[in-house]
């Protein structure tokens, strides 16, 4: 009886500590991230690897409350040419609630083995959020500054089920790193029609070679840049009329014990978009992640 | 939710699926297929293979290289370079007498189909740095003013 009952709470306490084991059994990898916020580069999670991430925005809203919308990222590597992404999105809106928002899951394939003049990337995500959400993760179709005056307690009653499909290209040219991303989603609750945008950026470290000592403040680990981006309007009405677009500029601080720091104000460039968004993001990457998964499963060691 | 939906749902997943199934496939052959990595040295264009080093003179090159190395590379290719389970080692012939330029091609084109990334994301000079660090883990030491020890 005494065993049984040992034997329950030694289970139960091995699924308690399993997190606290692969935590400590992984290493701390040393990142070097692009500054981006809403674009993507070609490259992707070094196989194995863990990326967490946490990222805020903080927006104004005209007729309305300021929020900030916060979300969570996963990001793992599962091979040199794959790399998936899990996010936990939620809000808080000023005077009003704060909401859990919804989740998505993201896939990037690199199309091209090798580096090429121009390397594409496919992207394709599924996501399922309410219409709540504001982490403004990327710009699309007619949204505009107004959807997002709607009060907490109507907006959370929406639900949006949405596919969104992304190629990504990017180039590095002298140090500085090109990418553009064109975007096509598609709401699968309703006869919603196909909805389009952009997102743009341009990106370089404050310095191309390394220097030989360990540093937190040396040059080469600043990326600076500027993204842009917005909506395309949809396939009934493909264009800029009632669309919004943002600029902003962008810095990633790539510290060397492991931990990269991004800081981005964004400005909207029209009357449809929100006049200003702050957005920073905290990150830490970890190796050999899927090596702790696999032994604690009892896979090969 | 229309017949066009659930056909992108569908090619989506078996997309996913396939994509699992290939590496998981892969997961079960014994690795790292180190002949395999090395021979993508011999693969490299002449054009490149021949490109010189422009930091072959600098001093600072070798010491930058290291603390390189160590950031990006040796969580999978040993402290040492000695190898692990998840590459194979760059101090073996293959890799010590191949030129800077095909040391460089492979380090910013990467061998993505055995795993190693692309590294295109460092600038050209950190990349050049790497190659002198790894080509100063075997034979004679370069000549160098304020010669530093580089393996520890």
């Amino acid at each position: 009886m005494m065993n049984n009952h040992n034997m329950r709470l030694s289970r139960k306490y091995r699924f308690l500590f399993a997190p606290l084991v692969i935590i400590l059994s992984v290493i701390a990898a040393h990142a070097q991230e692009s500054p981006y916020i809403v674009t993507y580069d070609h490259y992707l999670e070094e196989p194995g690897n863990l990326e967490v991430e946490y990222f805020s925005t903080f927006g104004t809203q005209r007729a309305g409350n300021d929020f900030h919308a916060f979300w969570s990222e996963f990001e793992y590597g599962a091979t040199a040419w794959w790399t998936t992404e899990f996010y936990l999105d939620g809000q808080s809106t000023f005077n009003e609630s704060t909401l859990f928002t919804g989740f998505r899951w993201e896939n990037r394939f690199r199309l091209l083995q090798r580096e090429h003049f121009i390397n594409p990337v496919l992207y394709i995500e599924y996501e399922q959020t309410s219409g709540a959400d504001k982490i403004l993760k990327e710009v699309e179709g007619h949204d505009v500054e107004s959807d997002y005056a709607t009060p907490n307690s109507i907006s959370r009653r929406e639900h949006d089920h949405e596919m969104e499909f992304k190629l990504l290209l990017s180039r590095n040219f002298h140090g500085w790193n090109f990418a553009e991303n064109t975007l096509a989603a598609k709401n699968l609750t309703g006869g919603n029609p196909w909805e389009f945008g952009y997102a743009v950026g341009a990106s370089r470290p404050l310095a191309l070679k390394a220097s030989a000592q360990q540093c937190n403040f040396c040059s080469e680990n600043f990326i600076t840049g500027v993204e842009m981006y917005g909506g395309l309007g949809d396939r009934n009405t493909f264009r800029l009329r009632d669309t919004s677009h943002y600029l902003a500029p962008v810095l990633a601080w790539n510290l060397p014990n492991d931990w990269t720091i991004r800081l981005s104000p964004g400005f909207g460039l029209n009357d449809n978009s929100h006049q200003f968004l702050l957005r920073w993001g905290l990150s830490r990457e970890f190796s050999s992640f899927g090596e702790a998964i696999s032994r604690l499963l009892g896979g090969r060691q | 939710m229309n017949a066009k939906t659930l056909s992108i749902i569908a090619c989506m997943s078996i997309a996913i699926l396939l994509s699992a199934e290939s590496v998981l496939a892969k997961r079960h052959k014994p690795s790292p297929d180190s002949e395999s990595v090395y021979a993508a040295l011999a693969k490299v264009p002449a054009k490149d293979s021949a490109r010189s080093n422009p930091l072959e003179r600098d001093p600072e090159a070798i010491p930058a290289g290291n603390k390189l190395f160590h950031m990006h590379c040796a969580e999978c290719h040993g402290e040492m370079a000695e190898g692990g389970r998840k590459a194979p080692s760059l101090l073996v012939g293959e890799v010590q007498k191949s030129t800077p330029g095909t040391l460089f091609w492979l380090l910013t084109n990467g061998v993505v189909r055995r795993g190693m990334p692309v590294w295109s994301k460092l600038p050209e000079s950190q990349r050049w740095q790497l190659v002198r660090y790894l080509r100063s883990l075997s034979g004679p030491p370069e000549p160098m003013p304020n010669q530093v020890h580089t393996r520890q």
